[in-house]
């Protein structure tokens, strides 16, 4: 082809010019297509993230206003955190998130290896188990809420069950009980969750090479050094993927306190998430509610940030 | 260069695209929202839709997922940012006094002079429904809340009479306890214990007290021992509810008084409508008192529908509505149902029950008196902020996160402040 090229020097300029057009145009074509989308992500996502920067310095009500007051909002919102006794609403709020993002991805992420691990020994009927532990996570934060609301009530669920079967001693109040109230929103959370993270870890196992485990076996290593010394390190990536979920699920998971304890007594099963739509939308403080969001945007991005750092540093190398 | 030009000719084009409004509504059609979904609601709004098609205007309803308001505030707060106004909307207190002050508000005072709503809507009611001199709301009924709904059954089981005085209530729950009935039936949402707390401060306080403490946020009145001993009644009656009450719905409290389950429940009178729609009579089945201590007071709130500055073409329409439903009419037909009373005091009480009869003429008496109160739980009080910023400090105190009088009332002072 080159040969063509040279030997013929007169048609060139006008022939790449025509295809350069052309070539130009289907260079453009995928940005034409990309850019309405484009347009509206920049404008309601990242607009909105500055719009409501902006709305936390004002003195925003029922409707927003424009008129910058400084930063009473954060003031109010770290006042309560650090002089509250009893804990303020986002005292509580804030608290309840360490505990529930810990437990919750901990427990998940543990359970979840586990069940792989366990579903990996080449048991017979994996294809029957391996859905019913998946299909939780079909199910909306709503349905799961509900159905778990019924079944930790201490009148309807658990524990009316069992005083029928006549063990009347047995006693379990969490979700009535506002010290507990967090950790039954764990409960239910992770039993949504954790058989989608055995999923992924399953899909990673599955991929760990065989040949380097027949190896471990030949030198010796029992199952248990074999699985510490050489799938778990193996299995990082997953590890780091599976967080970077559950982090997110975490630090959304509004629909979930709101359908399974509708707040829990007194309001102390609420996350941020909650007391950002509560100030929000319904107690008219558009302010403070926006400065709680921008807070919640601070504390994921301290956690995606650094994961998009450690890829990028991964895929330069 | 021409890469930037394509860039902000794309942008402006997705802005243009963007803006295109909504449709125009048809002018021969009242467009409504509100949360009114249960049936016997929905019957009595039935009525209110006859009389309009009458006049030839149809009806429609803005559709508003989920109970309770808050979903329907959110959708309105959208529509009127997005400036496609409702013809009107359910709105409570001072939220309409909030969209009064952005100005989205419609001016309905020559109907009100025609239809003389200044001389039959109580005063209080009127503090909410006109801004500025102008009629920007049409009240549809009121509720109080300081009424005690007792099931006669269990009444008569443990030789109860009517509790005069805060500690013959305490007597009369601890009878209840003796007898082995759950005594008080209470839903553990913020708003029930705090519409709960509104009585036993009216009670404990009298009604100077309240108005000084709840409708003007006095702080003098806020820190004063009354209210620590409001505080302290608080956690005497807290100790008769059941230990499973905690996130329960009204409704379901209402039903354990119904069934027999529990003896009494302190709840605002629309816990009326539950007990009418179970078949149930005054007097017969159930009784009706105001929470003892609290008699010739009325702690109000009322539904109002909001009517919104629709475009001239539109407010055939909405007049129509405002004086359908300000009729002697619908507001007797709708409160009969509801459980409420009307929001005008010359309606006719003929057709409501004995409880219905009693709330009439104790609104006229308080209205007339002067002790005709907002509550502060229901957003009649003070704005949502602040009322909501009370509910925290009452639920919290029940719940036991506060745990002294002492402590409460500094946090209700500190939130209310905060609030503000």
């Amino acid at each position: 082809m080159s040969t063509v090229a040279t030997t013929d020097p007169v048609l060139t300029p006008r022939q790449s010019t025509g295809v350069s057009l052309r070539g130009r145009l289907q260079d453009a074509l995928p940005k034409i297509v990309l850019a309405p989308s484009f347009v509206i992500t920049i404008i309601f996502v990242y607009g909105f993230i500055v719009w409501t920067a902006y709305l936390s310095f004002t003195n925003s009500k029922t409707f927003p206003s424009y008129a910058l007051t400084g930063a009473r909002a954060y003031q109010r919102l770290w006042r309560w955190t650090f002089e509250s006794d009893p804990p303020s609403s986002w005292y509580t709020s804030i608290t309840n998130m360490a505990i529930f993002g810990f437990l919750y991805i901990g427990i998940c992420l543990a359970l979840g290896l586990f069940l792989a691990i366990l579903l990996d020994q080449k048991i017979r009927g994996e294809s029957v188990l391996r859905p019913i532990f998946l299909y939780p996570m079909a199910l909306s934060f709503i349905v799961t809420g509900v159905a778990w609301k019924w079944f930790l009530d201490p009148g309807l669920g658990l524990e009316q069950t069992l005083h029928h079967f006549g063990w009347t001693s047995f006693h379990f109040d969490w979700i009535k009980n506002k010290d507990f109230v967090i950790y039954t929103v764990v409960i239910a959370g992770v039993w949504q969750a954790s058989g989608f993270v055995m999923a992924m870890f399953l899909a990673g196992l599955r991929g760990i090479d065989g040949e380097i485990m027949k190896a471990a076996q030949i030198d010796g290593a029992s199952p248990f050094q074999l699985y510490r010394r050489i799938v778990i390190p193996l299995l990082r990536p997953i590890f780091l993927s599976a967080f970077i979920v559950l982090a997110h699920m975490a630090i959304k998971s509004y629909d979930l306190v709101v359908a399974l304890t509708s707040g829990g007594p007194g309001g102390s099963a609420w996350l941020p998430s909650n007391f950002m739509y509560e100030y929000t939308f319904k107690r008219n403080e558009m302010a403070v509610g926006s400065a709680s969001a921008i807070i919640m945007l601070m504390t994921i991005s301290a956690i995606i940030v650094p994961y998009l750092y450690s890829e990028l540093k991964e895929k330069a190398r | 260069m021409n890469r930037f030009l394509t860039t902000t000719a794309m942008i402006a084009l997705a802005l243009a695209g963007a803006s295109v409004s909504a449709q125009a509504a048809d002018v021969k059609e009242v467009q409504m929202l509100h949360w009114w979904t249960s049936g016997g609601e929905a019957a009595a709004l039935n009525v209110l839709k006859e009389d309009l098609s009458k006049e030839g205007f149809a009806w429609k309803d803005v559709p508003v997922a989920g109970g309770g308001g808050d979903a329907a505030m959110t959708a309105l707060k959208a529509m009127v940012a997005a400036g496609t106004y409702p013809t009107a909307s359910q709105m409570l207190g001072y939220t309409v006094l909030d969209y009064a002050q952005a100005g989205v508000m419609g001016d309905l005072t020559e109907t009100a002079k025609k239809e003389g709503w200044d001389k039959s809507v109580p005063a209080a009611l009127q503090k909410f429904s006109v801004y500025d001199g102008k009629w920007v709301a049409a009240p549809v009924n009121v509720h109080s809340v300081n009424w005690l709904w007792i099931n006669k059954a269990v009444m008569d089981k443990i030789g109860g009479t009517q509790p005069k005085t805060f500690e013959e209530l305490i007597a009369l729950l601890d009878k209840a306890k003796a007898a082995g009935v759950i005594p008080l039936a209470l839903g553990g949402q913020n708003w029930q214990e705090a519409t709960m707390f509104d009585s036993i401060v009216l009670s404990t306080g009298g009604p100077e007290f309240y108005k000084k403490a709840f409708n003007d946020l006095d702080d003098e009145s806020l820190k004063s021992d009354t209210m620590k001993k409001s505080f302290d009644n608080l956690a005497t009656i807290i100790k008769y509810v059941d230990p499973n009450f905690s996130g329960r719905d009204w409704n379901l409290a209402t039903a354990m008084v119904i069934k027999g389950d529990a003896l009494l429940q302190v709840m605002g009178d629309w816990a009326k409508g539950e007990f009418v729609a179970a078949k149930k009579t005054p007097d017969t089945d159930f009784l009706c008192y105001r929470f003892p201590g609290t008699d010739g007071s009325v702690v109000y709130n009322s539904d109002m529908f909001g009517m919104f500055n629709v475009p001239d073409d539109r407010k055939a329409a909405q007049v129509a509505l405002a004086t359908a439903t300000l009729s002697k009419s619908f507001q007797s037909a709708f409160n009969v149902v509801k459980g409420s009373v009307p929001a005008r005091t010359d309606v006719p009480d003929t057709d409501f029950d004995a409880c219905g009869k009693k709330g009439i003429a104790d609104l006229k008496a308080a209205n007339e008196g002067g002790t005709l109160f907002g509550s502060l739980a229901q957003g009649y009080g003070a704005p949502p902020a602040i009322a909501n910023a009370y509910k925290d400090v009452v639920s919290k105190f029940v719940h036991g996160q506060i745990k002294t009088s002492d402590e409460a009332v500094k946090q209700l002072v500190q939130a209310i402040d905060d609030a503000r």
